[in-house]
C-alpha cells in the first residue's frame, strides 16, 4: 500500500495589511500556529518547503524558528508558489524520505498592481516600455473572450465579487470584511474592461503554514487528520492563453488548470462531482468563473446559472471560495495557495465557524493558477 | 524616428511589418522572433514577416496608468486609457498589441491593420499598434476565422 499523507497542523497569520510586522514575522507566526496545532516543536519537522515573492527568502525563517539543520527549499512559482511548496512537502513524505514536513508561505507586497519585470519573464524591455507588462490586461482580455465564446454577460462578474466580500465578512482572518452590492461593484472604476476595481484582488500580506505527516502516524499529532489525497502541479502547453504573452498560437488547447485538475482527481480516485467544498484561484472575478469549468466542477457556460442561483454560496450545492478567496483576502503570493488548503482543512474538520459549509463536508478541492501559466491542485478528504 | 525595439520590425518606418519567427519543421510562428520552436522544439527557425492586417481576437482597455517601466508612467501626471488586444494575423499567429481608437468602438472580430504609434515620454520612441481597418471588405461579426 502506498504511503498516505495527512495534514496534521495548520497555522495562519491574518491576511490584509499589518503595519510594523514583516512578512517573515507573519510566516513565523503561521509556522508556530501550525506546530502548536500539531502538538510538536520545530525540531520535529524534518523538511520544509516555502515561498515568499517579496518578503525575502523563505528559508530565512530558520533564524526565527531555530537552526535545526533541516532540508529547507525555497519555492518561487508566482501565484502557484504555495501549491508548489505543498506539492514538494507532500512528495517528501510520499517518497518515504521523511515522516514530517512543512509547507509554508508568507508575503508582504506594496499597495497597487504588481510591478513585474519583463526580463524576469524572458521578455524584451520594449514589452514594459509600451505598457503591456500589466497582469490586469491579461485578465481583462481572457474573460472578455471567454464571455464572448460562452455567450455570457458581464453581470456574473459582479455576483462573484459580491459573494467573496459576503464570505470574507464571515471570516475573521480575511482582509475585506465589508459586504458590497453587485451594483456598487459594477459601478466602481473600470480598470481593465470588463473588470472593475472591486472585481480584482489586491496584493496584500499574510502567512500560512501546514504540517504534513505520514498517514499511518497522523494519529500521534491529531485526532482529526485531513488526508491529502493528491497534489498535482503542471505548466502550460503550446496553444494555451497565459499572462505576459506577446503572441499566442492560432490553435487553443487546454490550459494548465485543466491538466492539473484532471491529474489531481485521477490520482485521488475522487471525481469532481464528489467535491463538497472548493477553493479556486480568483485573482479576479472572471478567473473564478473560468476556473469553475476548467477544474471540472461544472461545464463551460453553466456558471451563470450556478452563480445566479446561489449554488456557489456557502450553503449551496457547490460552495466555492468559502473564506472569501483572493478577492476578500488579498494576494500575498507566497501564502495564497496554502490559505486555500488551510480553509479546506477547517471545513473538513468542521471548524470554520461562521463560514462553515453545512452538511458535514468530507471532500475538499483547491486550485491555484499563476504566471506564466502554471497551476497546482489538491484533493483533500477526511 | 526611433523604434522602441528595432528587432521587432522590417521596413521601418516607411513600410513597416512586424517580424517574428517561423519554424521550418512545423510552420509555427511566434512574435517576437525566437531561436527555437515552442511547438515542436526544433531549432530550425528563421525570421519571418507577419501579415500587416488581421482581426481582433480579444481586447481590453488599460484604465489606470501602468507603473514603470511604462514610458508614460508619470506619477500624478495626465493619463489617457489605451486599448490592448490580440490580433489574429491570418490564422498564423495572434499578436498582442496596443490598439488605436475609441475604447467603446472595439469589437471582437473587427478587421485591424498595423500602424506605427509614437509612445509617451521624452525619448521620441515609436512602437506598433493596430487600428480599425476601415478599408477591409466585409463587416465584423462574432465568428473569427480559425476559431471554434
Amino acid at each position: 500500500m502506498s504511503t498516505e499523507v495527512a495534514i496534521v497542523g495548520i497555522g495562519i497569520h491574518p491576511f490584509g495589511r499589518t503595519d510594523g510586522v514583516s512578512g517573515r514575522a507573519q510566516g513565523a507566526h503561521a509556522a508556530r500556529g501550525a506546530l502548536r496545532d500539531a502538538g510538536i516543536g520545530w525540531e520535529d519537522v524534518q523538511a520544509a518547503f516555502g515561498g515568499s515573492d517579496a518578503a525575502g527568502n523563505a528559508d530565512a525563517l530558520v533564524a526565527d524558528l531555530g537552526l535545526t539543520g533541516i532540508e529547507f527549499v525555497n519555492v518561487l512559482n508566482g501565484c502557484a508558489t504555495g501549491g508548489s511548496a505543498l506539492a514538494m512537502a507532500d512528495r517528501a513524505i510520499r517518497s518515504g524520505a521523511y515522516d514530517v514536513s512543512m509547507a509554508i508561505g508568507f508575503d508582504k507586497h506594496p499597495p497597487g498592481a504588481f510591478n513585474a519585470s519583463p526580463a524576469q519573464y524572458g521578455l524584451g524591455d520594449w514589452y514594459g516600455d509600451v505598457g503591456m507588462m500589466v497582469t490586469t490586461q491579461f485578465f481583462g482580455m481572457k474573460i472578455q473572450r471567454y464571455l464572448h465564446d460562452h455567450d455570457m454577460g458581464p453581470s456574473v462578474l459582479s455576483l462573484v465579487a459580491a459573494k467573496a466580500f459576503r464570505n470574507g465578512a464571515l471570516n475573521p482572518n480575511a482582509w475585506r470584511r465589508t459586504p458590497m452590492s453587485p451594483e456598487a461593484i459594477a459601478g466602481s472604476p473600470m480598470l481593465s474592461d470588463p473588470l472593475t476595481k472591486y472585481m480584482f484582488c489586491s496584493p496584500a500580506e499574510g502567512g500560512v503554514a501546514l504540517v504534513l505527516a505520514r498517514g499511518d502516524i497522523a494519529h500521534r499529532y491529531t485526532d482529526r487528520p485531513v488526508f491529502l489525497r493528491s497534489v498535482a502541479m503542471r505548466t502550460r502547453h503550446y496553444g494555451t492563453f497565459e499572462v505576459f504573452s506577446p503572441s499566442l498560437a492560432p490553435e487553443r488547447v487546454d490550459g494548465p488548470t485543466v491538466v492539473a485538475a484532471a491529474a489531481a482527481f485521477e490520482a485521488a480516485g475522487i471525481g469532481p462531482s464528489e467535491v463538497d467544498v472548493a477553493q479556486v484561484q480568483d485573482t479576479e472575478s472572471g478567473a473564478e468563473v473560468m476556473h469553475m469549468a476548467e477544474t471540472g466542477l461544472c461545464k463551460h457556460g453553466e456558471q451563470e446559472d450556478l452563480i445566479g442561483s446561489g449554488a456557489t454560496e456557502i450553503g449551496g450545492s457547490l460552495p466555492i471560495n468559502t473564506d472569501g478567496g483572493c478577492l476578500a483576502n488579498g494576494e500575498p503570493i507566497g501564502a495564497s495557495g496554502l490559505r486555500q488548503v488551510y480553509e479546506n482543512v477547517l471545513q473538513l474538520r468542521g471548524d470554520a465557524g461562521d463560514h462553515q459549509v453545512p452538511g458535514d463536508p468530507r471532500v475538499g478541492f483547491t486550485h491555484v493558477y499563476g504566471a506564466p501559466g502554471i497551476s497546482a491542485c489538491t484533493v483533500l478528504s477526511r | 524616428m526611433t523604434a522602441v525595439e528595432p528587432d521587432l520590425f522590417a521596413g521601418f518606418p516607411d513600410a513597416p511589418r512586424l517580424v517574428g519567427s517561423r519554424c521550418s519543421d512545423c510552420g509555427a510562428a511566434t512574435f517576437p522572433a525566437q531561436g527555437s520552436c515552442p511547438r515542436c522544439t526544433s531549432t530550425s527557425v528563421g525570421r519571418h514577416a507577419l501579415a500587416p492586417t488581421g482581426t481582433l481576437w480579444s481586447w481590453t482597455v488599460q484604465g489606470f496608468p501602468p507603473k514603470e517601466p511604462y514610458l508614460g508612467a508619470v506619477a500624478g501626471g495626465p493619463f489617457t486609457p489605451f486599448g490592448v488586444g490580440y490580433v489574429d494575423l491570418g490564422g498564423e499567429v495572434l499578436v498582442e498589441s496596443r490598439l488605436i481608437g475609441a475604447p467603446g468602438s472595439l469589437r471582437i472580430g473587427q478587421p485591424m491593420r498595423l500602424v506605427l504609434e509614437p509612445l509617451p515620454g521624452d525619448g521620441g520612441l515609436v512602437g506598433f499598434a493596430f487600428a480599425a481597418d476601415d478599408t477591409a471588405g466585409g463587416t465584423a461579426d462574432d465568428t473569427v476565422e480559425g476559431e471554434q
